[in-house]
């Protein structure tokens, strides 16, 4: 706010200087995004520091037995030693952590025990299929939940608004797990309309070479067409179900930055000038409540990421929910908080990413 | 002028009425205003509260969602605004006539740039090239005395002052050529500074474009040094009319006391007179109260 | 010193006329007032007294459950298993032979426990984080907040899992786990809350009585907090009530055989197709039960927290 008032001072706020004056304020400006730019970057860094001796530290008080774990119940208590040995745990706290951390900037989060293969690998092999999840239902929350909130707000208090209303706390209140067997029990159990749980039938999976890891991706570039109509039936019930979630709570939000938006005075302005209504509404309104609506999907987004947990397991999505949870139930703790620290590592990245596109967006921010 | 006040009024206001619905009951702040205009310049005064701003916003059909406009005449160049469309209104304002607003801090949309903001005035009710829209817009920001119109065709609000603002707004409801332009509260924001260059700016473009001007403000000395008529609006409701000129004759007890209540230079004052209200002012006529 | 316009003779006599009068005499009883006026608002709103009405049968199923329950809900009859809804078995039985309204009707008190639990051990801790580093700002308002965004920056479904993983299924557990991931909202609230009146007067002269800083972020500053924070926490019951559900649901919260909401559901899974009523009653109270807590938020947040609105 103080760099606002600032630039609105009589200084800067001459353009019709003369052009030699004007070049040392813009080398001000690009050092103060420079500094921006370093103290997000500054932040974030500690935000991940953070996150990374919360899951140390939950691996520590465990009451799982790391060696055991690693070793098995019936190891010699020679070789038990030699493992404890290897894995550092006679070292002090704070420098099992610094290895612990550079471990994991090498891109080391041990060895799952389920899996019997690299965490890392396991994670790479299983996100595409969340992310697939997560970006489909976004797409068609934002696409549906924003012109739902615009017209919510428009209509304030009419049969528009109250629709939204009924879908937002029908939204906040049905268990995702509870709809999803439902409608799987609906949809594919009793009517048949749409695939089953996993990304394709059984049949198909077993002859099928992912590239990106992305199905529908994949068979598209692959030119397969009915392995993608395969996926499109499989993916149709999960995405709709986490769009759902992420349309209610998209358009309560725009809903209510709408209402915001359209008691300003430059909405006034635009329809002194003799704007219509659509734009008005869809240009003026919408344009500036894009600005704080980006940290909304963004955030919608990043919980879709994680929190399509339960959806996971309910269809039996081989993602990144389904791999923590059962690695948890098997106390496979290297996966679990390899997964853990891999969800907030793109929990932190997507908040950067909407940081800088809200620079975009609001030119008040820009500089 | 004379002969500019001979034809067929501008503007016909008679019994205008602005209602409120809130929580708390009905609300009425402009309670049965009457006037007509010319191709004048006509100051309406007011303090706050007594439904100034809300006859401008009338006038233009703007009152807010809450609000319900009733009138015996509201008639501007003939034609009845109370049964315009949506659509007729639309080629009214901005085209026919226009406002200019308080502050351009908050009235100008803050993801848009300057430029965009008065082409889309422009384009509203011209139907031009991008290319023509935008030196028309130049050309505009140069006659409002803007230096360096290039480049603050490609500013944002947030990056240019008030008075540069409140003369980007003018450039704004202006290009089009409206013939009423309504100016409310227009300097009121700006710095002391620049608020005479804002105002000579304003006069000049009425002038030389015969356009009719309705200027809202508290400021008596300002709107009787500007304005060939003024208003004086009392609790939503006209207390006096009169000519510019004939101010320090002023009858009713209400412009005398605004009159009063202004320090003057010819002779010191050690306190200044506050403002005694009379309940009558509120439903009198003029004849009424002086009584 | 002045006599009220309406006079007292015609002023209501009685508890209401005490509790509406203009000139209260005491503290507490302008504060009754203020609460009865804000009832007076709520009960005109029909949604939140249906909010309410769930809410407050919730608790009476759970005071009463013993007495309200037909059936043992742990122990059933192996041979009236996986049947449909009856006269004796008004939602049908599960596959171990246990009367689902039995069960729903015990699992309404896990259900209020883990709402209650979490709400007063993580509304506190982030009223206390939230006014501390408000209050003091500088170096500890940035330690805090740090801390704060560290947690929110955990998915909050995962980092429960986490929690869960290292203390071991349970109820408990899952509540703790629970508790742990939702105070740092109430902390940014609190926060924000208190960078308001940090500045009043109020306290300037609260401050110059030779008030302490813990009596006056205690005494001054986190009653100006309660309301909002009481509205928030409202509305996050249902989402407190969902996660709880959805850890019984994936086997880390309450344990079988305890007939808790979630993991009735997940015990149901199997039996969907042909017996769809285990597993789809429960969600149904689920949902029941959290709408009624949106709602009753809602209403709240109308009454106490007006500038917050939005539901016009």
């Amino acid at each position: 706010m103080t760099e606002r008032a600032e630039q609105g001072g009589p200084e800067t706020a001459s353009p019709s200087r003369s052009g030699a004056r004007q070049a040392s304020p813009g080398r001000v400006r690009l050092k103060r995004a420079g500094l921006l730019l370093l103290r997000t970057f500054g932040s974030l860094a500690v935000t991940f520091l953070g996150l990374l001796i919360i899951t140390f530290l939950i691996g520590r008080v465990l009451p799982i037995d790391p060696v055991l774990a690693a070793v098995g119940d019936r190891a010699p208590a020679d070789v038990y030693d030699r493992v404890y040995h290897e894995m550092g745990l006679h070292l002090p706290l704070y420098q099992q952590f610094f290895d612990y951390v550079v471990k994991i900037f090498q891109g080391d989060f041990g060895t799952s025990v389920l899996t019997s293969r690299p965490v890392l690998d396991d994670i790479v092999r299983v996100f595409p299929a969340t992310l697939e999840l997560a970006t489909i239902a976004t797409i068609l929350g934002v696409l549906l939940g924003v012109p739902m909130g615009v017209l919510a707000a428009v209509h304030r208090g009419r049969w528009p608004d109250h629709c939204v209303r009924v879908l937002g706390l029908f939204g906040y209140s049905l268990p995702v797990f509870w709809l999803g067997l439902v409608g799987l029990l609906l949809f594919y159990m009793k009517l048949d309309w749409v695939g089953g749980p996993g990304r394709l039938d059984a049949a198909m999976e077993d002859f099928f070479e992912p590239v990106t890891g992305l199905i529908l991706v994949d068979a598209l570039l692959q030119g397969d067409m009915e392995v993608f109509w395969n996926a499109v039936s499989h993916i149709t019930l999960p995405a709709a179900l986490l769009a759902y979630f992420s349309l209610a709570y998209i358009a309560r939000m725009t809903r209510s930055f709408m209402l915001e938006q359209l008691a300003q005075e430059y909405v006034l302005t635009a329809r002194v000038k003799g704007v219509s209504e659509a734009r008005v509404i869809w240009r003026h309104a919408l344009g500036n409540v894009m600005v704080p609506l980006i940290t909304v999907i963004a955030l919608s987004y990043a919980h879709l990421l994680e929190g399509s947990v339960l959806t996971e397991t309910v269809f039996a999505w081989p993602g990144l929910g389904s791999y923590i949870t059962s690695s948890l139930l098997n106390a496979d703790m290297n996966a679990v908080l390899g997964g853990t620290i891999i969800v907030g590592g793109v929990f932190i990245g997507i908040n950067l990413l909407s940081d800088l596109l809200y620079r975009l967006f609001d030119p008040r921010a820009r500089r | 002028m004379a002969d500019l006040k001979s034809a067929a009024p501008l503007l016909e206001v008679e019994d205008l009425r602005v209602h409120f619905h809130t929580p708390r009951g009905e609300v009425e702040a402009v309670r049965g205003l009457s006037f007509t205009l010319g191709r004048e310049r006509l100051g309406i005064v007011g303090e706050s509260g007594s439904g100034k701003s809300q006859t401008g916003r009338a006038i233009l059909g703007l009152t807010a969602g809450n609000g319900r406009i009733t009138a015996k005449t509201l008639r501007f160049q003939g034609q009845d605004l109370l049964s315009l469309s949506p659509k007729q209104w639309r080629a009214v304002r901005g085209a026919r006539m226009s406002m200019i607003m308080q502050d351009p801090k908050y009235s100008l949309n803050p993801v848009m740039t300057v430029g965009d903001q008065i082409v889309e005035a422009y384009r509203q009710h011209h139907r031009v090239s991008a290319a023509e829209a935008r030196q028309r817009a130049l050309a505009m920001l140069a006659r409002v005395k803007i230096r360096d119109p290039e480049r603050v065709f490609a500013t944002y609000p947030h990056e240019v002052s008030g008075g540069m603002g409140q003369r980007i707004m003018i450039a704004m409801m202006l290009i089009p050529e409206p013939d009423l332009i309504i100016a409310d509260e227009p300097t009121s924001a700006l710095d002391v500074t620049v608020r005479l260059q804002v105002l000579a700016i304003l006069d000049d473009l009425v002038r030389e474009r015969g356009m009719a001007l309705i200027f809202i403000s508290h400021d008596l000395p300002l709107v009787s040094s500007f304005c060939d008529r003024i208003l004086v609006m009392y609790k939503g409701r006209v207390v006096e009319d009169l000519k510019a000129s004939d101010l320090q004759s002023a009858r009713h007890p209400y412009t005398q006391g605004l009159l009063g209540c202004l320090p003057r230079l010819d002779h010191r004052q050690e306190t200044l007179p506050v403002l005694r209200r009379d309940p009558r002012w509120e439903h009198g006529t003029l004849e009424e109260v002086m009584r | 010193m002045n006599k009220p316009m309406t006079g007292t003779a015609t002023a209501p006599q009685g508890l209401r006329g005490w509790l509406r009068t203009d000139t209260p005499q005491s503290r507490f009883q302008a504060r009754m007032g203020r609460l009865w006026f804000g009832w007076l608002t709520f009960r005109r709103n029909r949604l939140a007294m249906l909010g309410l009405s769930i809410v407050l049968l919730l608790c009476a199923v759970a005071l009463f459950a013993p007495l309200l329950a037909p059936y043992n809900p742990v122990q059933g009859v192996l041979n009236d298993r996986l049947q449909a809804g009856s006269a004796a078995h008004w939602f049908g039985t599960d596959n171990m032979g246990r009367d689902i309204l039995s069960r729903l009707i015990y699992g309404a008190r896990y259900t209020l426990m883990v709402v209650v639990l979490v709400a007063i051990t993580a509304a506190p801790i982030g009223l206390l984080v939230g006014t501390v580093a408000g209050y003091f700002g500088g170096w500890v308002d940035t330690a805090l907040m740090r801390v704060t965004d560290i947690f929110l920056a955990f998915p909050k479904l995962i980092l429960a899992l986490a929690f869960v993983a290292a203390l071991g299924p349970g109820l408990e557990n899952a509540v703790l786990a629970i508790a742990l991931t939702s105070w740092p909202p109430y902390a940014r609230l609190a926060r924000a809350e208190t960078l308001t009146v940090r500045k009043a007067d109020y306290i300037a002269a609260a401050r110059l009585q030779g008030l302490s800083h813990a009596r006056l972020i205690v005494g001054h500053i986190m009653p100006m907090c309660t309301s909002s924070l009481i509205v928030r926490v409202t509305l996050d019951m249902a989402g407190i009530i969902l996660t709880a559900a959805g850890l019984g649901f994936l086997g880390l919260g309450a344990q079988p055989p305890l007939p808790e909401w979630g993991a009735m559901i997940s015990e149901g899974r199997q039996f969907l197709l042909n017996q769809w009523w285990v597993a789809t009653v429960p969600g149904l109270a689920i949902f029941v039960v959290s709408l009624g807590f949106n709602l009753l938020g809602d209403g709240l947040r109308d009454v106490l927290d007006p500038r917050a609105g939005g539901n016009g």
